[in-house]
């Protein structure tokens, strides 16, 4: 796996969970792998991925079963979609907005290109 | 776990190491860096019970590992930087020598040969430097032991040979182990390696963990320097630079810029990880 945007290690690990989410990869009651298992999967101490584990716990993404491992939990695209559209609201869209601002373009090109990403 | 406590050691009247103390825990996978000739080799022989502390002690479990004890000396092995290109096959080699160490395993040493696309049935007189580091390696990790103590373990090794060692040290090592490895080649370990010790002459600089290092410290990959800026470095597309992190923001570890703010602020660093 590669890292390199700045992000921290375990958020972009994050990222990648919670995009299989939304893309369907992953689905309610999926197991996913040990801390372990998926460090070496993917080259990262299992430090880390505790981490990230333990931030989608608490955002109720995934769960554990104890002795067994961890679980993709029943409402995690809820979730997911959620998170991933205040982010887009508050964080993505403005730096956009910001962007055309400086290159002088109207917010109405926007709905011009709507048609690109359908 | 691993007690070090107020260590110094000197060859003759050169000293290398004075006031050394820190606690190295389980299941966890140190990296030890320090600027050459800091005394990370001399560290880690002393860890491992090659060199005799002179002041201060060592206590790995409660035992002293000088004392060289059969219930300590099983839990451990110490790889060093050069390793003896032995006039034998591999294979031969590992189960050799295996036999005398209590929970080595042949099959995972093969398995680990083949990670390393390494043959074991090759003599190790006639391997090059890095196919022999690799049949080490493969021979250390499997003699499962609780400590583990690398020497710059990826010198020599190719560009494959160095993601294959970071998933045969995180595939193939038990939960409750403790490694440290010292290395200068911190982008081959970086995302291995949590904590991050670093050495210095007369002081343990840093002893943390990445999420606490991230805690305390930003490192900013954008292109206006901050005025609290502890180092900074041009980049192609900007800068990278480290400075306290006092609004509490996500960012990544650069081991490297790390490293070298440690090194330009020692009492900065210190003061900000005082526990």
């Amino acid at each position: 796996m590669e890292f390199n945007s700045n992000k921290a290690i375990y958020l972009q690990i994050a990222d990648t969970i919670c995009d299989k989410i939304l893309s369907g990869e992953l689905k309610p009651e999926d197991r996913i792998p040990s801390v372990r298992e998926y460090g070496a999967t993917i080259g990262v101490n299992p430090n880390t991925v505790m981490r990230t584990y333990e931030k989608l716990t608490s955002e109720g993404v995934i769960f554990n079963k104890r002795g067994i491992g961890y679980f993709i939990s029943p409402e995690a695209r809820d979730i997911v979609l959620e998170n991933d559209r205040k982010e887009f609201l508050e964080v993505e869209l403005p730096a956009v907005l910001r962007k055309m601002e400086l290159l002088g373009l109207d917010p109405d090109v926007l709905l011009s290109k709507s048609d690109l990403i359908i | 776990m691993i007690e070090i406590s107020d260590l110094a050691f000197s060859y003759g009247n050169n000293l290398v190491l004075k006031g050394i103390s820190t606690t190295l825990e389980e299941g966890k996978i140190y990296g030890l860096l320090g600027e050459n000739g800091v005394g990370k080799t001399t560290l880690l022989t002393l860890l491992c019970g090659l060199k005799k502390v002179q002041s201060g002690r060592i206590l790995t479990d409660g035992e002293n590992p000088f004392d060289r004890s059969a219930s300590l000396l099983e839990k451990q092995y110490y790889l060093p930087d050069e390793v003896a290109p032995v006039n034998m096959r591999a294979g031969k080699f590992a189960r050799e020598q295996g036999a005398f160490r209590k929970d080595y395993d042949h099959d995972k040493f093969l398995s680990l040969m083949e990670e390393f696309e390494n043959d074991p049935s090759r003599k190790m007189s006639q391997m090059s430097a890095g196919q022999l580091k690799k049949t080490y390696l493969s021979f250390a990790i499997a003699c499962n032991c609780k400590y583990l103590f690398l020497d710059e373990p990826t010198n020599g090794l190719d560009i494959p040979s160095k993601s294959q060692f970071r998933n045969a040290i995180l595939k193939y090592t038990s939960d409750d182990s403790t490694i440290v490895i010292s290395t200068h080649q911190v982008k081959d370990l970086e995302n291995i390696i949590d904590p991050v010790i670093i050495l210095d002459r007369r002081d343990v600089l840093l002893n943390a963990s990445l999420q606490e290092i991230e805690e305390k410290l930003f490192f900013d990959y954008g292109n206006v320097l901050h005025p609290e800026s502890l180092y900074s470095e041009q980049l192609p597309g900007g800068f990278i630079q480290v400075y306290p992190n006092k609004e509490g923001k996500e960012s990544k570890t650069d081991i490297e810029a790390l490293f070298n703010a440690t090194h330009a602020h020692k009492d900065i660093i210190k003061g900000l990880f005082k526990k």
